[in-house]
């Protein structure tokens, strides 16, 4: 069937084609630029499966092993591509599958569509087979959702979906269609993107009183400190933060979610923040005079204790949405708006300014971190490898060209903390919802997203256990994704705070695992377990030699540390490096 | 944070809205999931087609109530949100009161019922009589003490409705949004209950 032609009609012809409520959807889809779908069948969507199956040239449809697998790698798409990750499952249980990844999504700030199918209409609330109430069930967890009953509805539901998803802060949207909807004929006449919602305002007005506010205080500060966030990323304002950063002179410190948006090497890029971040940008929070918060939100993770943090400090907080302003940290002058027009507005009122002496108090810092902890965690005394130092190898051969996707856990605080990133969009990780098993299915999205681009799953053997199945997608759609485990035979992190706060008392954290080369080789994965130090160069070049997708288990030692750590309910100045 | 701040009072948060399948839900979340009570709701069409107004009363610190406010902002469907104090607004509720006619019409001087509680009588029937009044709580509550005693058969109270004193741009903002782009039909669910006359699986 090539209906496409056909059916990108000129509205104002207010001509009509006669299709299925499926047909019209997957023409949406298309019409927004989809170009791969993440998905599960089932017989509430059967009807859209059925019209995808002559839409095989035009649309990359990726057959996942769960529907959490389905979400996780849209969302990695997302997050490489920068474009709206798509997603299809059916009712009742599909459609549940779906909520670990909503809310990983909407906390996030993932741009995704979700199409889940529905019982008939007329069955609704009949606790039908396999129906749950979807909406009401996702309406915590999305930025939007709607139910579709009546075909007539799937072009507009379809363009506010992409419009919401992808727009101002942006989120996950959830459309539920009934069968009866995918089934019906109706007359569509042509497919129009939404620009606009009578009641919906995705950027905020730039109120220029305040820009000159906030340049005012940059420009008297004597010690200025820039914290940034996966807003400068989500509002493509790499170049426009670049810009700012160089001419104000201006330390900055990123939330993992920021991770990239300048090259980790640049020399105003004084490192991580957080609970596991940098031991400077922890401690000088608490010592800088104007505290420039760039699309970032204060999360629990970054501010410690909230009484406590960054007191002395003038705030400026930049932000998209006008609910994160004062969330957490009261503003002394808040900058509502998109970074990518506000930040300009700025760098044209900021000074060019070195702040030597300031700047220099970081790198003592980092001297210190360097001395009590990296240096340690680079070059162990033992014969055991440490994560730092397997991540460490990885960037010296990809030379931080790679996407780096990782789980969650505490080989995730090591890759954020220890990885090269030359380019934006390099580090997915899942920030605000820490979900375990995210990182196989998003580096499947991840490499879809960005196919020219080395992808490496970085993954606890915890973590993997989680959604172990991917590698079933993995073999079936051949992607090229580099999956290393970092097996220290414990869920780290958690045995990490056991030990630090729980008296060694080790609850549930010794995690026995399969042998993962053999389950690699049972999907049809090349794979390598090494467990000496001299086995590491060569089974990371052969990884990222190897044609096609490659799992490496690395075992590391069993019981080591994420350190500098803010211990929960500590300020950060009371981060601690050991 | 500021004592005002922190001190907790009676907050009447006035919500327009597309008139949206969903949306109350979404807007009661934002109250649930942070534990906190919704001591009155009322929603209803407003004076402009397709746009409704929620009136929600919460007892809680102003701090507590802006940031609310702002989640319940950022709602797609929603078009604009306030707060205010009671000193304010200007609140009524409506209250219905049904009693026995007889013992009513026996024991009790309707006449002056009615004067001293402002009340009207709105049904008069054989076997009972419905009373209505507005007023604030403890004007309403007055009225339930004084049937109590003579049998008061039922008894309902509506959630607040509340004008904003201080409100005359609203009105014509709401006229400028439905010029520039006049609301979408509701879609009704039209095939929910028409069983198999429509779909057989």
């Amino acid at each position: 069937m090539e209906l496409t032609q056909e059916l990108v009609i000129e509205p104002q012809k207010k001509e009509t084609v006669n299709v299925s409520g499926s047909v019209a959807l997957l023409e949406a889809l298309i019409a927004e630029g989809t170009e791969t779908i993440f998905g599960y069948p089932g017989g509430a969507i059967m009807p859209i499966y059925d019209a995808l199956y002559d839409y095989n040239d035009r649309l990359n449809h990726i057959l996942v092993r769960h529907e959490q697998g389905g979400i996780h790698a849209g969302q990695g798409y997302a997050r490489s591509s920068g474009k709206v990750g798509v997603v299809f499952a059916t009712s009742g249980p599909g459609a549940t599958n779906l909520i670990t990844g909503l809310a990983d999504a909407q906390i996030d700030s993932t741009p995704l569509v979700c199409i889940t199918g529905q019982v008939f209409a007329h069955l609704l609330g009949t606790d039908a087979f396999q129906e749950t109430d979807v909406i009401n069930i996702t309406t915590p967890v999305t930025k939007w959702n709607y139910q579709v009953t009546d075909a007539n509805e799937i072009p507009e539901v379809i363009a506010k979906a992409f419009y919401i998803a992808k727009s101002g802060r942006p989120g996950p949207v959830l459309i539920d269609i009934t069968k009866n909807a995918q089934i019906q004929k109706f007359d569509f006449e042509g497919y129009v993107k939404c620009n606009h919602i009578r009641s919906y305002r995705p950027k905020p007005i730039v109120r220029h009183t305040y820009i000159e506010q906030a340049a005012a205080l940059i420009n008297n500060a004597k010690k200025p400190f820039i914290l940034f966030g996966q807003g400068v990323l989500l509002g493509s304002a790499e170049q426009e933060f670049k810009t700012f950063v160089e001419k104000s002179g201006i330390p900055a410190a990123w939330t993992i979610l920021g991770a990239g948006a300048i090259p980790t090497d640049h020399p105003l890029n004084v490192g991580m923040l957080g609970m596991h971040g940098n031991y400077g940008p922890n401690v000088l929070t608490n010592e800088c005079d104007v505290l420039i918060a760039i699309g970032m939100r204060f999360d629990d993770r970054v501010t410690g204790r909230l009484d406590k943090y960054a007191r002395q400090a003038q705030v400026i907080h930049l932000d998209i949405d006008p609910a994160e302003i004062d969330k957490n940290v009261k503003s002394t002058v808040p900058v509502w708006g998109d970074c990518k027009e506000t930040l300009p507005l700025l760098t044209k009122l900021v000074e060019a300014k070195q702040h030597t002496e300031w700047l220099a108090l970081f790198n003592d810092y980092t001297r210190k971190e360097v001395e009590a902890v990296i240096h340690k965690e680079l070059n162990p005394e033992s014969g055991e490898m440490t994560m730092g130092e397997v991540i460490n190898q990885l960037n010296e051969i990809t030379k931080g060209e790679a996407i780096i996707v990782t789980d969650v856990g505490q080989h995730q605080m090591v890759a954020c903390r220890y990885a090269k990133l030359n380019n934006t969009r390099s580090n997915i990780t899942s920030g605000g919802l820490g979900t375990m098993g995210f990182a196989l299915p998003a580096a499947i999205g991840a490499k879809f997203g960005a196919q020219d681009k080395t992808v490496v799953a970085i993954i606890g053997d915890g973590g993997v256990q989680m959604t172990i199945q991917e590698l079933g997608t993995i073999m079936q759609s051949g992607v090229d994704v580099k999956i290393i485990i970092l097996n220290n035979r414990f869920l780290g992190m958690v045995r990490q705070w056991q030990e630090l706060f729980n008296e060694r008392r080790y609850s549930f954290v010794d995690i026995q695992s399969p042998d993962f080369v053999a389950v690699a080789a049972a999907y049809r994965i090349a794979g390598k377990r090494i467990d000496e130090r001299e086995q590491l160069i060569p089974a990371l070049t052969e990884m990222l030699n190897n044609k096609g997708s490659f799992l490496l288990e690395v075992m590391v030692t069993k019981e080591n540390n994420v350190f500098p750590m803010v211990p929960q309910g500590c300020s950060v100045s009371e981060i601690r490096l050991k | 944070m500021s004592e005002q701040l922190t001190d907790k009072q009676e907050y009447n948060i006035t919500v327009y809205t597309e008139n949206q399948i969903g949306l109350l839900n979404r807007i009661a979340i934002i109250f649930t999931r942070r534990k906190i009570n919704i001591d009155s709701l009322n929603t209803s069409p407003s004076e402009i087609e397709s746009i409704h107004r929620f009136n929600i009363v919460i007892t809680e610190s102003e701090d507590v109530v802006r940031k609310l406010c702002r989640q319940i902002e950022k709602q797609v469907e929603v078009l604009k949100v306030y707060y205010h104090t009671n000193a304010d607004v200007i609140w009524q509720e409506l209250a219905l009161y049904k009693v026995s006619t007889d013992i009513i019409a026996e024991k009790v001087s309707v006449e002056r019922l009615l004067r001293e509680n402002g009340a009207r009588a709105v049904v008069i029937r054989k076997d009972y009589t419905v009373f209505e009044t507005t007023g604030h709580r403890e004007e309403t509550d007055q009225l339930i003490k004084i049937l109590q005693p003579f049998g008061l058969i039922e008894f309902v109270r509506s959630a607040r409705v509340a004008i904003i004193k201080d409100s005359e741009g609203f009105n014509s903002k709401l006229r400028e949004f439905e010029r520039l782009e006049p609301g979408e039909d509701v879609y009704e669910n039209e095939y929910l209950n028409k069983g198999e006359k429509v779909f057989t699986m």
